[in-house]
């Protein structure tokens, strides 16, 4: 169907001031910069999950190349970013954890769940996988 | 017992220049008074060429959304006192065109609204003489505080997504698809994802937040989009796994 | 190349864009243009808290919705327009829930409707406390949908184009880029809206300067009932925000400085802890706002840097209720009064808030003026009388929006071609409004002339009135018209004007103030809102008529007064208070009404 429309209506103006968002907007508020280390986060996930990768394909070769990349690990430069990858990942996980109440509307019954009660569902699955790793890592 | 703050205002006149300037006043003000009636005060007493936009001077009419030291504000609702001592530095919205001093251009939210389809869509309708539709207060509860948008603009002009990429969508015309797609009365939730699900609709969100934190009436956008995804993705999970006539 | 079409509607709020979907559903082969100064969404009807009546319980009736009305009105209505307001409102307001209204609702699902002000049974339709904004932004989306609609957003109407006696269009100002243009079209209606501005303490919005009261009258429409101004009990000081009758009929008190509900000695019955309906602070706005007046008189107010004040005391509500059924009104008092209703007692006083007056139109919404139609506050039909009850603004503008947009769609279908002469015109106004705003370098500052336009009115025109401070009204307002022809505007540009728009809104109040003044000279009486110490009392014999004024080629008033349409109801006595017939509001009010949730 044919909808409402506006008289004269142009999407450019030759007189309006057009302002160019500066290249450094992500400076202006911290949320923006929380913003864009989130977005930066990703590669350091990323970096994590290659970092697995290698450590299965080592695990794979034997025991000689498993030595040789726990020694590759420990060298400085791979434990500082392994460090800060830690931390981004951590980071990461935190403000997903912060966005889930906002995307989920849980119910029970016809109440709706607090969006607290859901964070805290995260981070309690969050500890249960933890310690279910951990209880596999450390008992075995 | 006034005491005077300085407010610097943003100015663009196209007629006569191509950039924007700041000029500065001073005015007196109490505790009552808003940056509204700072800009009022000048326009009456100091400089009638200033150019701005406001009318109920309640925050429901949305007109008089500025940049207010950098944060997106009503004016109406922005205490003058709550700066002091100033100054105070007043700009135009971020992230839309600028037609003169404070006015932005909104046509592009106008547009995009219209696509979204922001009203009932239903396959039969209900003759009058049949009373209303019947919805219970937790089925009123679902959608309503996406209903309470002013359209102000001042979420568009808190996004960053929105000031780098001008096709997105973006927070208030979403969070009105979403109003309509949560009540019960409405049956148009798929032809809404037709245009939300483009490049430009929900996925052009990457979760800033902060639509939701300048939204003068509490409206959640940034929920609204991301619980959209969550909806999208699921739709399209059942389409993978239960194809079409399955 | 002339923009034309079949209506072109002038302003966009509730009115003005239930009138265009009226047409589009009439005649979708009709085009429509959407004529506005502001977008929309900014319209003044976005700011109406209460509600909205109409006949929907079981306990309710359409006689008794009726009477209301029209005692509420001072017997001033027309009679045959209140029957068929009662009668279309539950169905208009009906429409607006299947076009998606978030009405507040009862557990089962159904409507909820409350009490409010002046009316006998809970009849009034609600959105929480935002009933206006979701009634508009509903028509606004509704409207979106519909073909054959163009849209003029941010566009000025500075005079309708008439020729032959028959009006065919408007001229306008594109605000955006300075142009003029003219508009023309086989039919027009005004839905413009009231015009609060010409006083200086208003819950109106900037936008609400009578211009299409002006416009109609300046093209030889009359104006109706323009001495009757509504004052509206519970606004906040400074500001002029209104405090929704809604907070008094959830059970609200209004307290003088000694903590005592003063109601009670001003015939409104005595003080119950619950509301009852049409008695204290249920009783009608007019005698509300002429109570606070003797009170101010005896010295029992409160004197603030913005005028004296009474209180409006909410606190024993408790946070829970005021949360579920006014959370605006805490919202408002928090924002803009800086104090807490659920702790805090409410400084309040009459604000002005309503035209019962304006374009004088018959009950489809049509003026004297072929091919010019008016609805809403813009218009007066009348079914207001001489005083509007609260909750039947929100109707009237759904009603008679749509039977305007019929009536229009109805003429324009068998109008005559517009004639091309008229165009000439455009020509004639844009000439003008170079010479007026452009052209000369005056002394006089705008916001001068509106402030003593503004003082001139409160003083000769407020909730009490008498001859000789309206006469020296009226001499003031001839020397406002004086100097205004001596006005400055230091913007000379094209762009977003807002000063000449400032200008040409100051120019359409003083000709509505004068005949607002006119009018009120004319009426020795006293009846509803117009209240005249010089003359007391209601005087039926003389004056159970409508004032029409009509504006003279030197732009002088002429008065006129015809009959009231009476058809069932015989003139009586305003009862409020014990006397009068009632129920009680709290026994309903306490119902799981909305039950909290649904708000």
């Amino acid at each position: 169907m044919e909808q409402t429309h506006t008289y004269g209506d142009t999407p450019y103006h030759p007189r309006w001031l057009r302002r160019r968002v500066s290249t450094y907007w992500w400076l202006w508020k911290p949320a923006y910069l929380r913003f864009i280390l989130r977005e930066g986060s990703c590669m350091f996930v990323g970096w994590f999950t290659v970092y697995l990768l290698l450590l299965l394909a080592a695990l794979l070769e034997g025991p000689l190349a498993y030595e040789l990349f726990l020694a590759w690990s420990a060298t400085p430069a791979v434990l500082i970013v392994n460090v800060v990858t830690l931390g981004f990942v951590v980071f990461h996980a935190i403000t997903f954890f912060q966005a889930a109440p906002q995307a989920m509307v849980v119910r029970l019954g016809r109440a709706r769940v607090a969006p607290q009660t859901v964070l805290l569902g995260h981070y309690a699955g969050w500890v249960v996988v933890s310690a279910v790793v951990a209880f596999f890592l450390l008992g075995a | 017992m006034a005491q005077r703050i300085r407010l610097q205002i943003a100015r663009y006149r196209p007629e006569q220049e191509s950039e924007a300037t700041f000029d500065e006043y001073e005015v007196p003000y109490t505790k009552e008074m808003a940056v509204l009636d700072g800009l009022n005060f000048v326009k009456d007493r100091l400089d009638g060429t200033l150019a701005y936009r406001w009318s109920c001077r309640m925050g429901i009419c949305g007109s008089c959304g500025m940049t207010v030291n950098g944060e997106p504000k009503l004016t109406c609702a922005t205490f003058l006192g709550d700066y002091a001592p100033g100054p105070l530095r007043v700009e135009p919205l971020r992230n839309f065109p600028v037609i003169r001093d404070l006015i932005v251009d909104i046509g592009d939210f106008m547009r995009k609204l219209v696509r979204v389809k922001p009203w009932i869509v239903r396959s039969a309708e209900k003759p009058i003489a049949g009373g209303e539709y019947l919805q219970t207060p937790e089925q009123l509860e679902e959608y309503k505080p996406f209903s309470m948008c002013i359209n102000c603009m001042l979420c568009y002009s808190a996004c960053p997504i929105y000031g780098l990429d001008p096709k997105f969508i973006g927070p208030a015309a979403i969070a009105l698809a979403q109003r309509y797609n949560l009540d019960n009365r409405d049956e148009g939730s798929a032809d809404r994802m037709e245009v939300l699900s483009e490049h430009e609709g929900i996925w052009g969100c990457t979760f800033v937040g902060e639509c939701t934190k300048v939204c003068p009436k509490h409206v959640d956008p940034a929920g609204a989009i991301q619980r959209y995804k969550l909806t999208a993705a699921i739709d399209s999970m059942k389409a993978f796994f239960a194809p079409r006539g399955a | 190349m002339t923009p034309s079409y079949d209506v072109v509607l002038v302003g966009g709020g509730g009115a003005g864009l239930r009138a265009a979907i009226a047409i589009a559903e009439t005649n979708p082969r009709l085009t429509i243009a959407v004529v506005s100064k502001v977008y929309p969404m900014r319209s003044h009807t976005v700011s109406a808290e209460g509600g909205a009546a109409g006949v929907i319980a079981p306990d309710d009736s359409i006689d008794e919705h009726i009477y209301d009305t029209i005692s509420g009105g001072d017997w001033l209505c027309d009679q045959d327009a209140v029957e068929a307001f009662v009668h279309e409102a539950p169905q208009e307001l009906m429409r607006l829930e299947h076009w998606g209204c978030p009405w507040s609702r009862e557990p089962d699902g159904r409507v909820a409707v409350r009490p409010f002000g002046g009316m006998k049974k809970m009849r009034t339709w609600f959105a929480a406390d935002k009933t206006g904004f979701h009634m508009l932004h509903t028509l606004f989306q509704t409207s979106l949908k519909y073909g054959g609609v163009t849209r003029y957003d941010e566009w000025f109407v500075t005079r309708l184009l008439v020729d032959d006696g028959r009006v065919q269009g408007v001229v306008a100002i594109d605000l955006k880029s300075g142009r003029v243009e003219a508009i023309t079209a086989k039919a027009v209606i005004l839905c413009t809206g009231g015009c609060g501005k010409v006083f200086p303490f208003t819950t109106n919005a900037a936008i609400k300067t009578g211009d299409g009261m002006t416009l109609a009258y300046r093209a030889g429409a009359p104006l109706k009932d323009m001495e009757f101004v509504q004052y509206h009990p519970t606004g906040l000081p400074f500001t002029g925000i209104l405090i929704t009758e809604a907070a008094r009929a959830e059970g609200g008190y209004l307290i003088n400085k000694d903590g005592y509900r003063y109601l009670q000695d001003y015939n409104l019955g005595t003080p119950q802890p619950h509301p009852v309906f049409r008695s204290m602070e249920l009783g009608p706005r007019d005698r509300l706002s002429q109570a606070f007046v003797k009170e101010m008189e005896k010295g029992r107010t409160i004197e603030t840097p913005y005028g004296h004040v009474v209180h409006l005391d909410l606190r024993h509500l408790g946070e829970k209720k005021i949360n579920a059924k006014i959370p605006f009104v805490r919202e408002l008092c928090t924002k803009y009064q800086n104090l807490d209703p659920v702790r805090d007692l409410i400084p309040v006083r009459p604000v002005v808030h309503y035209m019962m007056g304006g374009i004088h139109t018959d009950i489809h919404g049509a003026t004297p003026l072929p091919g010019l139609f008016a609805a809403g506050e813009a218009a007066c039909v009348s079914i207001n009388g001489a005083n509007r009850l609260g909750s039947n603004s929100l109707p009237e503008l759904l009603v008679f929006g749509a039977r305007a947009g019929r009536a229009a769609a109805e003429y324009a279908s068998q109008a005559r071609e517009v004639d091309p002469r008229v165009i000439a015109q455009k020509t004639d106004e844009h000439r003008r409004l170079e010479q007026e705003l452009f052209g000369r370098k005056g002394r006089e500052r705008i916001a001068t002339l509106r402030d003593e336009m503004q003082k001139t009115m409160e003083a000769s025109a407020g909730i009490y009135r008498a001859a000789p401070a309206l006469r020296q009204g009226v001499a003031e307002l001839q020397r406002l018209q004086e100097r205004y022809a001596d006005i400055a505007i230091e913007d000379h540009s094209r762009t977003f004007n807002t000063e000449r728009v400032s200008a040409l809104e100051l120019s359409f109040l003083l000709d509505v103030a004068q005949s607002m003044l006119a009018a009120a000279l004319a009426r020795e009486e006293s009846r509803g809102a117009h209240q005249r110490t010089d003359f007391p009392k209601r005087d039926d014999q003389r004056f159970l008529a409508h004032s029409l004024v009509s504006r003279n080629a030197d732009g002088s008033c002429r008065v006129e007064h015809r009959p009231v349409t009476i058809t069932r109801w015989p003139p009586g006595e305003r009862v409020y208070g014990e006397a009068a017939p009632h129920g009680t509001a709290h026994q309903a009010a306490d119902r799981p009404l909305s039950s909290g949730a649904g708000v």
